[in-house]
Protein backbone atom coordinates (compact mmCIF):
# COMPACT_ATOMS: atom_id res chain seq x y z
CA UNK A 1 0.00 0.00 0.00
CA UNK A 2 1.57 3.48 -0.98
CA UNK A 3 1.76 6.34 1.45
CA UNK A 4 1.63 8.42 -2.00
CA UNK A 5 -1.77 6.92 -3.16
CA UNK A 6 -3.34 6.83 0.02
CA UNK A 7 -2.39 10.61 0.86
CA UNK A 8 -3.84 11.59 -2.44
CA UNK A 9 -6.97 9.58 -2.41
CA UNK A 10 -7.27 11.44 1.04
CA UNK A 11 -6.59 15.12 -0.90
CA UNK A 12 -9.43 14.53 -3.77
CA UNK A 13 -11.88 13.56 -1.18
CA UNK A 14 -11.20 16.42 1.20
CA UNK A 15 -11.18 19.19 -2.02
CA UNK A 16 -14.26 17.65 -3.72
CA UNK A 17 -16.30 17.93 -0.50
CA UNK A 18 -15.49 21.43 -0.23
CA UNK A 19 -16.09 22.28 -3.66
CA UNK A 20 -19.78 20.80 -3.14
CA UNK A 21 -19.64 22.78 -0.19
CA UNK A 22 -19.03 25.76 -1.24
CA UNK A 23 -20.80 25.91 -4.37
CA UNK A 24 -23.98 23.67 -3.03
CA UNK A 25 -24.00 20.92 -5.52
CA UNK A 26 -24.65 17.65 -5.92
CA UNK A 27 -23.19 14.12 -6.56
CA UNK A 28 -20.47 14.00 -4.04
CA UNK A 29 -21.39 10.38 -3.49
CA UNK A 30 -20.20 9.31 -6.46
CA UNK A 31 -16.45 11.43 -6.78
CA UNK A 32 -15.98 9.68 -3.40
CA UNK A 33 -16.33 6.24 -4.37
CA UNK A 34 -13.84 6.70 -7.31
CA UNK A 35 -10.87 8.70 -5.11
CA UNK A 36 -9.08 5.84 -4.76
CA UNK A 37 -8.74 4.56 -8.49
CA UNK A 38 -8.33 8.06 -9.45
CA UNK A 39 -5.17 8.67 -6.75
CA UNK A 40 -3.42 5.33 -8.36
CA UNK A 41 -3.93 6.21 -11.81
CA UNK A 42 -2.40 9.67 -11.23
CA UNK A 43 0.12 8.79 -8.80
CA UNK A 44 1.34 5.87 -10.16
CA UNK A 45 -0.24 4.49 -13.78
CA UNK A 46 -1.11 7.34 -16.26
CA UNK A 47 1.45 8.41 -18.46
CA UNK A 48 0.56 12.22 -18.19
CA UNK A 49 1.38 15.16 -16.63
CA UNK A 50 0.62 18.97 -16.88
CA UNK A 51 3.74 18.82 -18.91
CA UNK A 52 2.79 16.52 -21.58
CA UNK A 53 -0.60 17.46 -21.54
CA UNK A 54 -1.00 18.21 -25.01
CA UNK A 55 1.48 15.56 -26.35
CA UNK A 56 0.29 12.81 -28.87
CA UNK A 57 1.40 10.06 -26.88
CA UNK A 58 -0.12 10.58 -23.14
CA UNK A 59 -2.34 8.32 -22.05
CA UNK A 60 -5.64 9.41 -22.10
CA UNK A 61 -8.61 9.41 -19.09
CA UNK A 62 -11.51 9.98 -19.95
CA UNK A 63 -14.34 10.27 -17.22
CA UNK A 64 -17.80 8.76 -18.41
CA UNK A 65 -19.66 9.86 -15.16
CA UNK A 66 -19.27 13.20 -15.82
CA UNK A 67 -21.36 14.29 -12.84
CA UNK A 68 -17.93 12.89 -10.28
CA UNK A 69 -15.82 15.91 -11.93
CA UNK A 70 -15.45 17.48 -8.30
CA UNK A 71 -12.96 14.18 -8.00
CA UNK A 72 -11.38 14.55 -10.90
CA UNK A 73 -10.96 18.52 -10.73
CA UNK A 74 -9.15 18.33 -7.48
CA UNK A 75 -6.92 14.76 -8.93
CA UNK A 76 -6.17 17.69 -11.38
CA UNK A 77 -5.30 20.49 -9.39
CA UNK A 78 -3.45 18.01 -6.99
CA UNK A 79 -1.22 17.45 -9.89
CA UNK A 80 -0.77 20.76 -11.08
CA UNK A 81 -2.69 20.58 -14.31
CA UNK A 82 -5.03 23.58 -12.78
CA UNK A 83 -4.40 25.57 -9.83
CA UNK A 84 -5.84 24.71 -6.26
CA UNK A 85 -7.62 28.37 -6.79
CA UNK A 86 -9.53 27.19 -9.12
CA UNK A 87 -11.32 24.79 -7.43
CA UNK A 88 -12.23 27.16 -4.99
CA UNK A 89 -14.42 28.58 -7.99
CA UNK A 90 -15.91 25.66 -8.97
CA UNK A 91 -19.36 26.08 -10.54
CA UNK A 92 -19.25 29.82 -9.52
CA UNK A 93 -20.49 32.67 -12.18
CA UNK A 94 -18.11 32.32 -15.07
CA UNK A 95 -15.90 29.25 -13.68
CA UNK A 96 -14.53 26.83 -16.38
CA UNK A 97 -15.40 24.12 -13.86
CA UNK A 98 -18.78 23.43 -14.60
CA UNK A 99 -20.37 21.04 -12.33
CA UNK A 100 -19.98 17.95 -14.98
CA UNK A 101 -16.89 17.57 -16.30
CA UNK A 102 -15.40 19.98 -19.17
CA UNK A 103 -13.03 20.12 -21.45
CA UNK A 104 -12.68 23.62 -21.22
CA UNK A 105 -10.06 22.90 -18.08
CA UNK A 106 -6.95 21.54 -18.95
CA UNK A 107 -6.29 18.00 -18.12
CA UNK A 108 -9.81 17.02 -19.29
CA UNK A 109 -10.24 14.92 -22.64
CA UNK A 110 -13.93 15.82 -23.12
CA UNK A 111 -16.96 16.98 -21.97
CA UNK A 112 -19.05 14.81 -20.17
CA UNK A 113 -22.07 14.88 -18.32
CA UNK A 114 -24.81 13.27 -20.64
CA UNK A 115 -24.19 9.37 -19.72
CA UNK A 116 -23.10 6.89 -21.92
CA UNK A 117 -20.98 9.13 -23.88
CA UNK A 118 -17.16 8.79 -22.97
CA UNK A 119 -16.74 4.64 -24.02
CA UNK A 120 -17.48 5.01 -27.75
CA UNK A 121 -15.09 8.38 -27.94
CA UNK A 122 -12.72 6.49 -26.01
CA UNK A 123 -13.06 3.26 -28.79
CA UNK A 124 -12.89 6.35 -31.31
CA UNK A 125 -9.15 7.16 -29.93
CA UNK A 126 -8.35 3.63 -29.12
CA UNK A 127 -8.96 2.87 -32.75
CA UNK A 128 -6.94 6.02 -34.07
CA UNK A 129 -3.87 4.77 -31.79
CA UNK A 130 -4.40 1.38 -33.51
CA UNK A 131 -3.91 2.71 -36.85
CA UNK A 132 -1.61 5.03 -36.65
CA UNK A 133 0.91 2.58 -34.63
CA UNK A 134 0.67 4.74 -30.98
CA UNK A 135 1.49 2.74 -27.91
CA UNK A 136 -0.37 5.29 -25.00
CA UNK A 137 -3.21 3.85 -23.57
CA UNK A 138 -6.84 4.94 -22.80
CA UNK A 139 -8.85 4.56 -19.43
CA UNK A 140 -12.70 5.32 -19.56
CA UNK A 141 -14.09 5.79 -15.83
CA UNK A 142 -17.87 4.80 -15.97
CA UNK A 143 -20.45 4.53 -13.54
CA UNK A 144 -22.17 1.48 -12.96
CA UNK A 145 -26.06 3.14 -13.38
CA UNK A 146 -24.86 4.50 -17.25
CA UNK A 147 -24.36 0.70 -18.12
CA UNK A 148 -28.23 1.49 -18.56
CA UNK A 149 -27.44 3.31 -21.85
CA UNK A 150 -27.61 1.73 -24.55
CA UNK A 151 -24.83 3.33 -26.16
CA UNK A 152 -22.49 1.90 -23.91
CA UNK A 153 -23.09 -1.91 -25.05
CA UNK A 154 -22.72 -0.99 -28.37
CA UNK A 155 -19.16 0.31 -27.43
CA UNK A 156 -19.10 -3.23 -25.75
CA UNK A 157 -19.31 -4.92 -28.22
CA UNK A 158 -17.30 -2.58 -30.75
CA UNK A 159 -14.34 -3.09 -28.81
CA UNK A 160 -13.32 -6.23 -28.83
CA UNK A 161 -14.02 -7.07 -32.07
CA UNK A 162 -11.46 -4.42 -33.17
CA UNK A 163 -9.14 -5.56 -30.71
CA UNK A 164 -9.16 -2.24 -28.65
CA UNK A 165 -5.98 -3.95 -25.93
CA UNK A 166 -5.10 -0.25 -25.68
CA UNK A 167 -8.37 0.72 -23.99
CA UNK A 168 -9.37 -0.23 -20.38
CA UNK A 169 -12.44 0.49 -19.17
CA UNK A 170 -12.95 0.77 -15.07
CA UNK A 171 -16.69 0.63 -13.83
CA UNK A 172 -17.24 2.47 -10.63
CA UNK A 173 -19.34 0.07 -9.43
CA UNK A 174 -20.58 1.23 -6.40
CA UNK A 175 -24.30 -0.43 -6.64
CA UNK A 176 -26.11 3.20 -6.16
CA UNK A 177 -27.21 4.84 -9.10
CA UNK A 178 -29.84 7.95 -9.45
CA UNK A 179 -33.04 7.05 -7.77
CA UNK A 180 -32.05 3.41 -6.22
CA UNK A 181 -30.33 0.70 -5.98
CA UNK A 182 -28.50 -0.92 -9.27
CA UNK A 183 -30.00 -4.12 -8.24
CA UNK A 184 -33.61 -2.33 -7.63
CA UNK A 185 -33.94 -0.30 -11.18
CA UNK A 186 -32.12 -2.32 -13.43
CA UNK A 187 -29.88 -5.49 -12.16
CA UNK A 188 -26.66 -5.61 -13.73
CA UNK A 189 -25.69 -9.01 -12.24
CA UNK A 190 -23.18 -10.49 -13.10
CA UNK A 191 -21.91 -8.07 -14.44
CA UNK A 192 -18.09 -9.80 -14.92
CA UNK A 193 -19.90 -12.46 -17.07
CA UNK A 194 -21.92 -10.06 -18.75
CA UNK A 195 -18.54 -8.64 -20.07
CA UNK A 196 -16.52 -12.25 -20.48
CA UNK A 197 -19.19 -12.97 -23.12
CA UNK A 198 -18.61 -9.97 -25.14
CA UNK A 199 -15.02 -11.12 -24.87
CA UNK A 200 -13.46 -8.63 -22.65
CA UNK A 201 -10.38 -9.39 -20.25
CA UNK A 202 -12.08 -9.13 -16.63
CA UNK A 203 -10.46 -8.05 -13.77
CA UNK A 204 -12.73 -7.73 -10.39
CA UNK A 205 -11.20 -5.86 -7.69
CA UNK A 206 -12.15 -3.94 -4.22
CA UNK A 207 -11.95 -0.69 -5.55
CA UNK A 208 -10.58 0.56 -2.44
CA UNK A 209 -7.53 -1.47 -2.32
CA UNK A 210 -5.19 0.53 -3.65
CA UNK A 211 -2.54 -2.85 -4.25
CA UNK A 212 -5.59 -4.49 -6.17
CA UNK A 213 -6.04 -1.31 -7.74
CA UNK A 214 -2.50 -0.76 -9.35
CA UNK A 215 -2.40 -4.58 -9.94
CA UNK A 216 -5.06 -4.36 -12.34
CA UNK A 217 -4.16 -1.84 -13.97
CA UNK A 218 -0.63 -3.05 -14.39
CA UNK A 219 -2.21 -6.51 -15.52
CA UNK A 220 -4.55 -4.50 -17.98
CA UNK A 221 -2.18 -4.16 -20.30
CA UNK A 222 -0.76 -8.09 -20.54
CA UNK A 223 -3.93 -8.99 -22.31
CA UNK A 224 -2.47 -8.64 -25.79
CA UNK A 225 -6.02 -9.25 -27.58
CA UNK A 226 -8.77 -8.09 -26.16
CA UNK A 227 -9.56 -4.45 -24.08
CA UNK A 228 -9.94 -5.08 -20.34
CA UNK A 229 -12.70 -3.91 -17.53
CA UNK A 230 -12.31 -3.53 -14.03
CA UNK A 231 -14.92 -3.51 -12.38
CA UNK A 232 -14.28 -2.21 -9.33
CA UNK A 233 -16.67 -3.10 -6.27
CA UNK A 234 -16.56 0.45 -4.46
CA UNK A 235 -18.85 2.03 -1.75
CA UNK A 236 -20.75 5.21 -2.86
CA UNK A 237 -19.67 7.86 -0.38
CA UNK A 238 -16.52 5.78 0.99
CA UNK A 239 -14.38 7.41 3.85
CA UNK A 240 -17.24 9.80 5.44
CA UNK A 241 -19.34 7.12 7.27
CA UNK A 242 -22.57 8.92 7.25
CA UNK A 243 -22.30 9.05 3.41
CA UNK A 244 -21.67 5.58 2.62
CA UNK A 245 -24.08 4.03 0.71
CA UNK A 246 -27.02 6.37 1.24
CA UNK A 247 -28.47 7.72 -2.09
CA UNK A 248 -28.99 10.88 -0.33
CA UNK A 249 -25.40 11.92 -1.15
CA UNK A 250 -26.21 11.91 -4.68
CA UNK A 251 -27.38 15.09 -4.43
CA UNK A 252 -27.24 16.81 -0.89
CA UNK A 253 -23.99 18.89 0.18
CA UNK A 254 -23.20 18.99 3.42
CA UNK A 255 -23.64 21.36 6.29
CA UNK A 256 -20.76 23.08 7.40
CA UNK A 257 -20.81 20.93 10.85
CA UNK A 258 -21.39 17.79 8.23
CA UNK A 259 -18.30 19.24 6.52
CA UNK A 260 -15.98 19.53 9.42
CA UNK A 261 -17.22 16.15 10.14
CA UNK A 262 -16.09 14.54 7.10
CA UNK A 263 -13.11 16.03 7.36
CA UNK A 264 -11.99 15.10 10.03
CA UNK A 265 -13.24 11.78 9.31
CA UNK A 266 -10.64 11.47 6.44
CA UNK A 267 -7.77 12.86 8.47
CA UNK A 268 -8.19 10.53 11.36
CA UNK B 1 -25.69 11.99 -55.55
CA UNK B 2 -24.23 9.53 -53.85
CA UNK B 3 -22.26 8.44 -56.45
CA UNK B 4 -20.81 12.14 -56.65
CA UNK B 5 -19.86 12.17 -53.16
CA UNK B 6 -18.06 9.10 -52.88
CA UNK B 7 -15.97 9.81 -55.95
CA UNK B 8 -14.92 12.89 -54.56
CA UNK B 9 -14.74 11.89 -51.25
CA UNK B 10 -11.70 9.48 -52.54
CA UNK B 11 -10.41 11.98 -54.72
CA UNK B 12 -10.20 14.12 -51.36
CA UNK B 13 -8.56 10.79 -49.45
CA UNK B 14 -5.83 10.60 -51.88
CA UNK B 15 -4.50 13.86 -51.31
CA UNK B 16 -5.49 14.30 -47.30
CA UNK B 17 -4.72 11.10 -45.91
CA UNK B 18 -6.63 12.43 -42.87
CA UNK B 19 -9.84 11.64 -44.38
CA UNK B 20 -11.69 8.36 -42.59
CA UNK B 21 -15.09 7.23 -43.71
CA UNK B 22 -16.79 5.11 -41.01
CA UNK B 23 -19.78 3.69 -42.41
CA UNK B 24 -23.39 2.45 -40.20
CA UNK B 25 -23.66 -1.76 -42.03
CA UNK B 26 -24.61 0.22 -45.39
CA UNK B 27 -23.74 1.64 -48.39
CA UNK B 28 -23.60 -1.77 -50.27
CA UNK B 29 -21.96 -0.87 -53.63
CA UNK B 30 -21.45 2.15 -52.87
CA UNK B 31 -18.42 2.71 -50.63
CA UNK B 32 -16.61 -0.39 -51.52
CA UNK B 33 -14.06 1.41 -53.57
CA UNK B 34 -12.94 4.10 -50.65
CA UNK B 35 -13.20 0.86 -48.36
CA UNK B 36 -10.49 -1.49 -50.72
CA UNK B 37 -8.18 2.04 -51.59
CA UNK B 38 -8.00 3.03 -47.88
CA UNK B 39 -8.87 0.29 -45.97
CA UNK B 40 -6.94 2.00 -42.81
CA UNK B 41 -9.37 4.81 -43.03
CA UNK B 42 -12.30 2.55 -43.19
CA UNK B 43 -14.43 1.15 -40.85
CA UNK B 44 -18.04 -0.70 -40.81
CA UNK B 45 -19.26 0.59 -37.01
CA UNK B 46 -22.12 -1.93 -37.34
CA UNK B 47 -25.79 -1.28 -36.95
CA UNK B 48 -24.61 1.20 -34.03
CA UNK B 49 -25.38 4.81 -34.59
CA UNK B 50 -24.73 5.98 -31.40
CA UNK B 51 -21.49 4.54 -30.80
CA UNK B 52 -20.47 5.10 -34.47
CA UNK B 53 -20.70 8.99 -34.34
CA UNK B 54 -18.37 8.76 -30.77
CA UNK B 55 -16.07 6.72 -32.24
CA UNK B 56 -16.63 9.69 -35.39
CA UNK B 57 -15.83 11.98 -32.01
CA UNK B 58 -12.59 9.87 -30.78
CA UNK B 59 -11.25 9.97 -34.31
CA UNK B 60 -11.17 13.54 -34.75
CA UNK B 61 -9.88 14.54 -31.79
CA UNK B 62 -6.89 12.54 -33.03
CA UNK B 63 -6.71 14.50 -35.99
CA UNK B 64 -8.68 13.20 -38.86
CA UNK B 65 -11.20 14.34 -41.05
CA UNK B 66 -14.32 11.88 -40.47
CA UNK B 67 -16.49 11.03 -42.65
CA UNK B 68 -19.89 9.43 -41.24
CA UNK B 69 -22.10 7.51 -43.64
CA UNK B 70 -25.60 5.94 -43.33
CA UNK B 71 -29.57 6.49 -44.64
CA UNK B 72 -32.18 8.35 -43.57
CA UNK B 73 -33.06 9.19 -40.23
CA UNK B 74 -29.92 6.79 -39.22
CA UNK B 75 -26.64 9.24 -38.68
CA UNK B 76 -28.71 11.88 -37.50
CA UNK B 77 -31.77 11.84 -35.45
CA UNK B 78 -30.94 8.35 -33.89
CA UNK B 79 -27.53 9.68 -32.51
CA UNK B 80 -28.35 13.22 -32.00
CA UNK B 81 -27.24 13.68 -28.94
CA UNK B 82 -23.73 12.26 -29.93
CA UNK B 83 -24.03 15.19 -32.75
CA UNK B 84 -24.82 18.01 -30.56
CA UNK B 85 -22.23 17.11 -27.58
CA UNK B 86 -19.92 14.96 -28.63
CA UNK B 87 -19.12 16.00 -32.00
CA UNK B 88 -20.14 19.75 -32.37
CA UNK B 89 -19.92 21.32 -28.51
CA UNK B 90 -16.18 19.86 -28.96
CA UNK B 91 -15.87 21.14 -32.73
CA UNK B 92 -14.72 18.24 -33.81
CA UNK B 93 -13.79 17.50 -37.32
CA UNK B 94 -16.69 15.06 -38.25
CA UNK B 95 -18.90 15.57 -41.20
CA UNK B 96 -22.26 13.63 -41.01
CA UNK B 97 -23.77 12.20 -44.58
CA UNK B 98 -26.92 10.82 -44.86
CA UNK B 99 -27.97 9.34 -48.09
CA UNK B 100 -32.04 9.42 -48.99
CA UNK B 101 -32.66 12.88 -48.10
CA UNK B 102 -36.35 13.55 -48.13
CA UNK B 103 -38.83 10.81 -49.11
CA UNK B 104 -36.15 8.96 -51.27
CA UNK B 105 -37.01 5.92 -49.86
CA UNK B 106 -40.65 6.49 -50.54
CA UNK B 107 -42.31 3.55 -49.71
CA UNK B 108 -39.85 2.43 -47.40
CA UNK B 109 -41.90 4.23 -45.16
CA UNK B 110 -41.97 6.82 -42.56
CA UNK B 111 -38.63 5.21 -41.02
CA UNK B 112 -37.16 5.78 -43.76
CA UNK B 113 -38.63 9.60 -44.68
CA UNK B 114 -35.91 12.25 -43.53
CA UNK B 115 -38.06 14.46 -43.42
CA UNK B 116 -36.86 16.61 -40.06
CA UNK B 117 -33.14 16.74 -40.10
CA UNK B 118 -32.78 19.76 -41.47
CA UNK B 119 -34.46 21.64 -38.69
CA UNK B 120 -33.10 19.60 -35.69
CA UNK B 121 -29.55 20.31 -36.99
CA UNK B 122 -29.68 24.23 -37.87
CA UNK B 123 -30.65 24.35 -34.56
CA UNK B 124 -26.96 23.08 -33.25
CA UNK B 125 -24.36 25.74 -32.79
CA UNK B 126 -20.85 24.93 -35.03
CA UNK B 127 -22.63 22.54 -37.51
CA UNK B 128 -23.08 23.20 -40.61
CA UNK B 129 -25.98 22.25 -42.51
CA UNK B 130 -26.09 21.33 -46.15
CA UNK B 131 -28.40 19.60 -48.65
CA UNK B 132 -26.61 19.74 -52.48
CA UNK B 133 -29.75 19.97 -55.16
CA UNK B 134 -27.73 17.60 -57.90
CA UNK B 135 -24.55 15.79 -58.09
CA UNK B 136 -22.48 18.30 -59.48
CA UNK B 137 -23.24 20.63 -55.59
CA UNK B 138 -22.78 17.02 -54.21
CA UNK B 139 -19.78 16.72 -55.45
CA UNK B 140 -18.44 21.04 -54.97
CA UNK B 141 -19.86 20.86 -50.85
CA UNK B 142 -17.50 17.46 -50.32
CA UNK B 143 -14.86 19.18 -51.96
CA UNK B 144 -15.36 22.26 -49.87
CA UNK B 145 -16.32 20.19 -46.50
CA UNK B 146 -13.49 17.67 -46.67
CA UNK B 147 -11.20 20.74 -46.21
CA UNK B 148 -13.13 22.72 -43.85
CA UNK B 149 -12.49 22.78 -40.18
CA UNK B 150 -14.93 21.73 -37.50
CA UNK B 151 -18.62 19.77 -37.64
CA UNK B 152 -20.76 19.21 -40.76
CA UNK B 153 -23.80 17.51 -42.20
CA UNK B 154 -24.66 17.16 -45.91
CA UNK B 155 -27.86 15.27 -47.28
CA UNK B 156 -27.86 13.38 -50.49
CA UNK B 157 -30.91 12.41 -52.24
CA UNK B 158 -30.11 8.93 -53.73
CA UNK B 159 -28.46 7.21 -57.24
CA UNK B 160 -28.81 8.39 -60.01
CA UNK B 161 -30.51 12.30 -59.92
CA UNK B 162 -29.81 13.98 -63.03
CA UNK B 163 -27.36 16.89 -63.43
CA UNK B 164 -29.03 20.20 -62.91
CA UNK B 165 -26.25 22.47 -63.17
CA UNK B 166 -24.39 23.36 -66.13
CA UNK B 167 -21.07 23.73 -64.47
CA UNK B 168 -20.86 25.03 -60.69
CA UNK B 169 -17.74 27.58 -60.53
CA UNK B 170 -16.00 28.11 -57.33
CA UNK B 171 -18.52 27.60 -54.71
CA UNK B 172 -17.60 29.36 -50.91
CA UNK B 173 -19.21 27.84 -47.89
CA UNK B 174 -22.66 29.11 -47.24
CA UNK B 175 -23.40 30.29 -50.77
CA UNK B 176 -26.42 29.88 -52.55
CA UNK B 177 -26.03 29.24 -56.70
CA UNK B 178 -28.19 31.15 -59.10
CA UNK B 179 -29.37 29.51 -62.14
CA UNK B 180 -31.81 31.16 -63.54
CA UNK B 181 -32.18 35.17 -63.46
CA UNK B 182 -35.46 35.56 -64.03
CA UNK B 183 -37.77 38.25 -62.70
CA UNK B 184 -40.43 39.61 -60.11
CA UNK B 185 -40.51 35.35 -58.91
CA UNK B 186 -38.00 33.46 -57.87
CA UNK B 187 -38.07 29.77 -56.55
CA UNK B 188 -35.96 29.16 -53.34
CA UNK B 189 -34.97 25.27 -53.07
CA UNK B 190 -32.44 23.09 -51.12
CA UNK B 191 -31.74 19.93 -52.07
CA UNK B 192 -33.06 17.08 -54.19
CA UNK B 193 -36.27 19.63 -55.27
CA UNK B 194 -33.85 21.32 -57.24
CA UNK B 195 -34.42 19.81 -60.98
CA UNK B 196 -38.30 19.90 -60.16
CA UNK B 197 -37.98 23.72 -60.01
CA UNK B 198 -35.90 23.97 -62.90
CA UNK B 199 -38.25 21.77 -64.99
CA UNK B 200 -41.08 23.83 -64.11
CA UNK B 201 -39.86 26.84 -64.87
CA UNK B 202 -38.49 25.39 -68.42
CA UNK B 203 -41.61 23.71 -69.24
CA UNK B 204 -43.78 26.45 -68.48
CA UNK B 205 -41.70 28.98 -70.42
CA UNK B 206 -42.16 31.21 -67.00
CA UNK B 207 -39.81 34.11 -66.42
CA UNK B 208 -39.05 33.05 -62.92
CA UNK B 209 -35.34 33.29 -61.16
CA UNK B 210 -34.10 30.00 -59.87
CA UNK B 211 -31.60 30.09 -57.12
CA UNK B 212 -30.37 26.43 -55.26
CA UNK B 213 -29.25 26.62 -51.43
CA UNK B 214 -26.74 24.06 -50.95
CA UNK B 215 -26.21 25.71 -47.49
CA UNK B 216 -28.89 26.01 -45.43
CA UNK B 217 -26.65 26.64 -42.31
CA UNK B 218 -24.88 29.31 -42.57
CA UNK B 219 -27.59 30.95 -44.73
CA UNK B 220 -26.43 33.09 -47.25
CA UNK B 221 -27.25 36.57 -46.40
CA UNK B 222 -26.16 38.37 -49.55
CA UNK B 223 -27.90 36.46 -51.87
CA UNK B 224 -31.14 37.22 -49.86
CA UNK B 225 -30.26 40.91 -49.79
CA UNK B 226 -29.96 40.87 -53.39
CA UNK B 227 -33.73 38.60 -53.66
CA UNK B 228 -35.20 40.93 -51.43
CA UNK B 229 -34.40 43.74 -54.33
CA UNK B 230 -34.90 42.08 -57.20
CA UNK B 231 -37.87 40.00 -56.75
CA UNK B 232 -41.48 40.53 -55.32
CA UNK B 233 -42.50 37.42 -54.48
CA UNK B 234 -40.34 34.28 -53.38
CA UNK B 235 -41.22 30.76 -53.25
CA UNK B 236 -39.42 28.60 -51.28
CA UNK B 237 -39.47 24.81 -51.86
CA UNK B 238 -38.09 22.06 -49.71
CA UNK B 239 -38.48 18.20 -49.48
CA UNK B 240 -38.64 18.73 -45.23
CA UNK B 241 -40.84 19.74 -42.85
CA UNK B 242 -42.56 23.23 -43.12
CA UNK B 243 -41.67 24.15 -39.71
CA UNK B 244 -37.91 24.39 -39.14
CA UNK B 245 -36.80 23.48 -42.15
CA UNK B 246 -35.45 25.88 -45.08
CA UNK B 247 -38.31 28.10 -45.96
CA UNK B 248 -38.22 28.59 -41.84
CA UNK B 249 -34.50 29.70 -42.06
CA UNK B 250 -35.27 32.10 -44.82
CA UNK B 251 -37.83 34.11 -43.11
CA UNK B 252 -35.64 33.98 -40.23
CA UNK B 253 -32.67 35.90 -42.27
CA UNK B 254 -35.19 38.33 -44.09
CA UNK B 255 -36.31 39.44 -40.22
CA UNK B 256 -32.69 39.44 -39.08
CA UNK B 257 -32.26 41.84 -42.48
CA UNK B 258 -34.76 44.04 -41.76
CA UNK B 259 -34.51 44.12 -38.32
CA UNK B 260 -31.13 45.06 -38.76
CA UNK B 261 -31.83 48.00 -41.78
CA UNK B 262 -29.80 46.03 -43.94
CA UNK B 263 -33.02 45.63 -46.07
CA UNK B 264 -36.02 48.03 -46.24
CA UNK B 265 -38.77 45.39 -46.85
CA UNK B 266 -39.12 41.39 -46.59
CA UNK B 267 -40.92 40.65 -49.83
CA UNK B 268 -43.97 37.53 -50.00
CA UNK B 269 -42.72 34.28 -49.24
CA UNK B 270 -44.49 31.36 -50.14
CA UNK B 271 -43.44 28.17 -48.74
CA UNK B 272 -43.76 24.79 -50.25
CA UNK B 273 -42.80 21.94 -48.05
CA UNK B 274 -43.87 18.85 -46.20
CA UNK B 275 -47.26 19.96 -43.96
CA UNK B 276 -47.40 18.61 -40.19
CA UNK B 277 -48.30 15.23 -41.04
CA UNK B 278 -46.81 11.92 -42.00
CA UNK B 279 -46.88 9.88 -45.37
CA UNK B 280 -48.22 6.13 -44.29
CA UNK B 281 -49.20 4.83 -47.78
CA UNK B 282 -46.53 3.70 -50.49
CA UNK B 283 -45.21 4.94 -53.78
CA UNK B 284 -42.52 6.18 -55.35
CA UNK B 285 -40.98 9.84 -54.77
CA UNK B 286 -42.74 11.49 -56.70
CA UNK B 287 -45.65 10.79 -55.82
CA UNK B 288 -45.36 11.21 -51.80
CA UNK B 289 -44.38 14.43 -52.76
CA UNK B 290 -47.86 15.07 -54.38
CA UNK B 291 -48.99 13.81 -51.72
CA UNK B 292 -47.36 16.38 -49.36
CA UNK B 293 -48.45 19.38 -51.67
CA UNK B 294 -44.67 20.08 -53.04
CA UNK B 295 -46.24 21.26 -56.18
CA UNK B 296 -45.46 24.26 -58.02
CA UNK B 297 -48.32 26.05 -59.95
CA UNK B 298 -48.64 29.02 -61.98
Amino acid sequence: MSDRTIQLSKEIRKESLKMVFNARASHIGGALSMADLLAVLYEDILKLTPENVSDENRDRLLLSKGHACTGLYAVLALKKFISMNDLKNYSADDSLLLSHASHKVNGVELSTGSLGHALPVSCGIALAAKRKNKSFKIYCMLSDGELDEGSNWEAILFAPQHKLDNLTVIVDYNKIQSFGSVKEVLDLHPLDKKFESFNWNVIQIDGHDHDQIKNAFLTAGNNKIYPTVIIANTVKGKGVSFMENDLLWHYRPPSEEQLIEALKEINS
Amino acid sequence: MRTAFINQLIEEARSDEKIFLIVGDLGFSVVEPFAKEFPERFLNAGVSEQNMTGIAAGLAMEGYTVFTYSIANFPTLRCMEQIRYDVCYHDLNVKIVAVGGGYAYASLGPSHHATEELGMLRTIPNLIVTAPGDPLEAKAVTSLLAKEKGPAYIRLGKAGEPVVHKAIGDLKTGEAICLIKGESTVILTTGAMLKYAFDFIRENNLNYGLYSFPFIKPMDEKALKHISTDYKNVITLEEHQRSAGFGSAVLECFNDLTERNEINSIPRVRRIAIPDKFIHVAGSQDHLRKLSGLILNN
